[in-house]
């Protein structure tokens, strides 16, 4: 277990001998999103494939109505921007304002996961009513895990942004860039999943 | 080396002439019982004989290097600090690019040739419900040929049996009869997994699939008993989901159809 | 060229699991990880050896008689998702690119050293839950595609335990593809140039883009399989609306691509192995490069040729027989190159040499085959017979598991510092050939004669080349004994191999065998020709 965090110690000792890495860690996490942005498309190019093949049986109910999802599209749009905000605020060492816009935006990223609970108790349709309910509730519900964890983790790196003692500040960016990179991912999935799922 | 050129020049002629002996002399497909097949074993042939070509003559290339360039005892340092050759790297991406192109352009005619170009919603007046999709099959050109006493039966899969289902006779048989020489036209569909329909005489295979139908036509040429075989994974029986179909003289055929023909007022 | 080696002592080696105790460890050393990736992976090998020998016991006689016929069914799906999630998949890329992927970039481990540990340990609780499946209620039945609707049929438990386990094996699939593609992009030595970089690092690169962009679609088809099996959906159940078709597409995007995460590898390590035994430069590195990387963009564009007789439309049978033959001209080139290798070098003949050319000619075959396979209309009378088993056993057996041997023959003196036993070695090679061609040529003749693959029963007239297809998988199974006997025996009291028996010039012969723990006793060496044999600097004696 201890392997790497020895080994790490050796590399500062001999600096000379070591070179010293740029941070790839985010590197990492963008092929990480690829990869996820991938499952979504598969998940996005089965439905259309089901639209355009498979008709609507008789007597099977699909409608989705607009307001609810609108609304839910601009909450995110507007917690990536005070995400953004966050992080800005973070860099110039305001740990308490940073902590308040991301306080803000998971409780935006809640009032959204509510909106789409309350989406699902109104729908017209279940689960396995027919292909098309099915798709939906497997598409939107693998998009409401993501926004789950995002909330998640912004409560967590929220709670690390505190002044005294948190691990976040702006010589430790990384967490807060991490989690706002995955959650602009999720809004952008959202977009993509709004204007298939709903507009089309 | 003029000499080594000779020999070169000898050996590729002799790779050329062996492969297309072999290409025309080794049999390894079973007997041509319907007019797809010979159209099928004249892509065979050409492909067996390019595949052979490169084949052997790959095998030649390693196995001569190997016994050639092999590292004798007394041998010591490096073989010579070839990195590589431009103009050879040109010619070995043009030259099979061109080959592969052409064998793409001969399959699609072989293809056409065979009726998988066609459209499949168009030539099913025939099919007796003809409202729903037909989503694929091969469908053969009925062009250049007598277009009458069009057969069409429905196939129907289910685990681990075909049953045949003659529409004009009202009957369902086990046993596909059909006439020698006249187009059959098959629709089908499986009522529980994914099966396939393939007789390996007549070159034809398609998948049968439960929520789709899809057509297969095709033209027996040669009287006589051949096998059915489910080629998809089915359950635990799918390795004897098998059936027979029987193509006979038209006369026999009919004498057949007739003796299972059964009144329409069924229900 | 000049190696700085820093006399200064990097002490560390108290730090860290002495002995064999460490390769059960959760160890972040790679080189570990690696040897944890191969030994698991062999012993899954041998499992699925042993189902694969049933499968053979039951065909010797036509009638179904060896074992039930659903337990048949159950052999073949765990035989097929054993080899490829378990052994293949995990060795080519795992065990081999977590050895020498630092060594080859320059660097003292992987970017991630702990989603690398990770990715391995995922393993072994998904194989022995794969293997253990079949005591609960029976394994998956449905093959290793599990097509529904006889996926959603089967019993479920095994179905479900197949699935949960794949996903976890793409999971880590994936997790070492982020971790390959950070390490080969960022990790660079500095000074190191991409077009330096042997070619297995091009190999996994390609390989790895193929893994990140491909198995999250698998990962979500098989989520999609498990509502529709668990929770009653009809996304694949034709019964509730669905669509088997989009199943298959879906699967194939993954499953296509996942031949490449086979192949593409092997491509790699036998580029690696040609130079240093041949005495040769690699012949058209850049060429090499971009047919890599031609093949990864062609081969996820490529995966309905799986499909043609499953209903799919004419134009797209048609745009997907072209992009599919395709593949031939970039593969073509690669053993174009590979033969000029060899052409004109000082050949060693030795087991790793002779399995590397035992590729040669095996892929060679299977490569014509798949280009025959590609043609629609070829394709329609062969496709779900044993023509596609021999074919594609040509590739990743013949391919891609006689480049594993190849490599181990290879690489074992550096990971061990013991030399394996040469006669055995070439013994090995005979048996295995001669098996491999004995068990699965004659099934190409079976499949175009009339014999679908995936059947405990089949008509008595071919019963004959069967045994003697069944009699060739004897021989593979008796193959591994003389290797299975040298690696134990040279492991005990092998020849001593010393730093660099092969006299070779990539980086990973640089350092001492087996290698210290961060790779080099001082700065990594900069290696800007890793092939430049036949130069003056490498004329060493």
């Amino acid at each position: 277990m201890t392997t790497l965090d020895s080994s790490k110690e050796i590399q500062k000792n001999n600096s000379e001998v070591n070179e010293t890495h740029e941070d790839f860690r985010m590197f990492g996490l963008i092929t990480f999103l690829i990869a996820d942005g991938m499952t979504f498309a598969g998940f996005f190019a089965a439905y259309l494939t089901y639209k355009a093949v498979n008709p609507l049986p008789d007597g099977a109910i699909y409608e989705l109505e607009l307001p609810i999802p609108t609304l839910n599209t601009i909450l995110l749009l507007v917690s990536s921007a005070t995400f953004h905000k966050a992080g800005k605020a973070l860099l110039k060492d305001k740990n308490s304002d940073s902590q308040k816009w991301l306080f803000f935006t998971a409780f935006l990223g809640i009032i959204f996961l509510i909106c789409q609970l309350f989406e699902y108790f109104h729908l017209p349709f279940g689960l396995t009513d027919n292909l098309f309910a099915s798709t939906f509730y497997a598409l939107t519900g693998f998009h409401g895990l993501h926004v789950t964890l995002g909330t998640l983790m912004i409560l967590i790196i929220g709670w690390q942004s505190r002044i005294n003692g948190g691990r976040l500040n702006s010589q430790n960016m990384f967490p807060l860039e991490a989690v706002e990179l995955y959650w602009h991912f999720v809004d952008g999935i959202w977009v993509i999943l709004f204007i298939i799922l709903y507009l089309l | 080396m003029l000499n080594k050129n000779i020999y070169l020049i000898l050996i590729i002629s002799l790779v050329f002439a062996i492969s297309f002996w072999i290409g025309f002399n080794v049999n390894l497909l079973p007997a041509e019982a319907s007019i797809n097949a010979p159209i099928y074993d004249e892509l065979f042939k050409i492909l067996f004989i390019i595949g052979l070509i490169i084949f052997i003559g790959m095998t030649i290339a390693v196995i001569y290097s190997l016994f050639k360039f092999r590292k004798r005892n007394d041998q010591i340092g490096d073989g010579i600090a070839l990195e590589g050759n431009l103009s050879l790297e040109i010619v070995w991406t043009i030259i099979p690019s061109i080959i592969v192109l052409l064998i793409g352009l001969y399959s699609y005619n072989i293809y056409d040739r065979m009726g998988g170009m066609k459209e499949l919603n168009h030539n099913h007046e025939m099919m007796t419900s003809n409202t729903e999709k037909i989503w694929a099959g091969i469908s053969q050109n009925s062009d250049n040929e007598i277009a009458i006493n069009n057969l069409s039966i429905e196939v129907s899969a289910m685990q681990f049996a075909f049953l045949f289902n003659y529409p004009k006779g009202n009957f369902i048989s086990g046993e596909l009869h059909v006439p020698v020489d006249q187009k059959v036209s098959m629709k089908m569909e499986s009522k529980d997994v994914i099966h396939a329909f393939w007789v390996p005489e007549f070159r034809i295979k398609q998948d049968i699939i439960p929520g789709q139908p899809t057509i297969l036509n095709f033209t027996p040429t040669k009287v006589g008993k051949y096998p059915i075989i489910c080629a998809e994974l089915c359950g635990p029986y799918h390795g004897g989901m098998r059936a027979s179909i029987i193509v006979e003289k038209e006369s026999d055929y009919n004498e057949w159809f007739n003796k299972n023909k059964k009144p329409e007022v069924n229900l | 060229m000049t190696i700085s080696i820093d006399p200064q002592k990097t002490n560390n080696e108290s730090l860290q699991p002495k002995g064999w105790l460490r390769y059960f460890s959760f160890s972040l050393d790679h080189k570990v990880i690696g040897i944890q990736y191969l030994v698991c992976g062999f012993l899954f090998y041998l499992i699925g050896g042993t189902l694969a020998s049933a499968i053979r016991i039951e065909l010797a006689s036509p009638m179904s008689d060896f074992m039930p016929r659903d337990v048949y069914n159950q052999v073949l799906t765990l035989h097929g998702t054993i080899m490829i999630f378990l052994w293949i998949v995990p060795v080519v890329n795992g065990a081999f690119g977590n050895y020498l992927i630092p060594f080859y970039v320059g660097a003292r481990d992987m970017a991630f050293p702990r989603l690398n540990a990770v990715a391995f340990w995922l393993i072994p609780p998904s194989g022995l839950m794969l293997v253990a499946s079949y005591f609960v209620e029976g394994a998956a039945q449905a093959g290793w595609t599990a097509y529904p609707p006889l996926s959603i049929t089967t019993p479920q438990s095994g179905q479900i335990i197949w699935i949960l386990s794949v996903l976890l094996l793409g999971g880590s699939s994936i997790f070492g593809g982020i971790n390959f593609i950070a390490t080969i992009i960022k990790l660079r030595r500095p000074g190191l140039k991409l077009m330096q970089l042997p070619m297995y690092c091009w190999a996994m690169l390609g390989t790895s883009l193929l893994v990140v962009l491909s198995t999250p679609v698998l990962a979500g088809t098989l989520i999609l399989l498990s509502f529709d099996i668990i929770a009653h959906t009809g996304f694949f159940n034709p019964v509730l609306g669905g669509n088997v078709v989009v199943y298959q597409h879906l699967f194939w995007f993954y499953s296509h691509p996942a031949v490449y995460i086979m192949v593409l590898p092997a491509f790699g390590l036998v580029s690696e192995i040609l130079p240093i035994h041949a005495r040769k430069p690699l012949f058209g590195y850049t060429t090499m490069v971009f047919s890599i990387m031609g093949i990864v963009v062609l081969g996820l564009v490529v995966w309905a040729h799986h499909m043609f007789t499953s209903g799919t439309p004419p134009w797209m049978r048609l745009f997907f027989t072209i992009a599919t033959a395709f593949i031939a001209v970039p593969t073509g080139i690669k053993f174009f190159n590979w033969v000029a290798t060899l052409w004109g070098g000082k050949i060693s003949i030795n087991s790793a040499m002779l399995f590397s050319c035992g590729f040669i000619i095996n892929f060679v075959f299977g490569g014509i085959t798949g280009v025959a396979l590609a043609q629609v209309p070829f394709d329609i009378h062969v496709h779900d017979t044993y023509f596609v088993v021999a074919h594609f056993h040509y590739i990743v057996y013949g391919g891609t598991v006689f480049i594993i041997f190849s490599s181990i023959y290879h690489w074992f003196p550096k990971a061990t510092g013991k030399m394996l036993n040469e006669k055995l070695g070439i013994l090995h090679f005979i048996i295995t050939f001669i098996g491999f061609n004995l068990c699965f040529a004659p099934q190409h003749w079976l499949g175009l004669n009339g014999m679908p693959r995936r059947v405990a029963e089949y008509d008595p007239q071919f019963q004959f080349v069967n045994q003697i297809s069944s009699l060739g998988a004897l021989l593979m199974a008796i193959s591994t004994i003389p290797f299975l006997i040298n690696v134990f025996l040279s492991l005990r009291n092998g020849k001593d191999a010393g730093d660099n028996p092969w006299n070779a010039l990539t980086p990973e012969w640089l350092t001492s065998s087996p290698p210290p723990v961060e790779n080099w006793e001082g700065e990594a060496p900069l290696v800007p020709e890793p092939y430049g044999y036949g130069k003056e600097f490498s004329e060493q004696k």
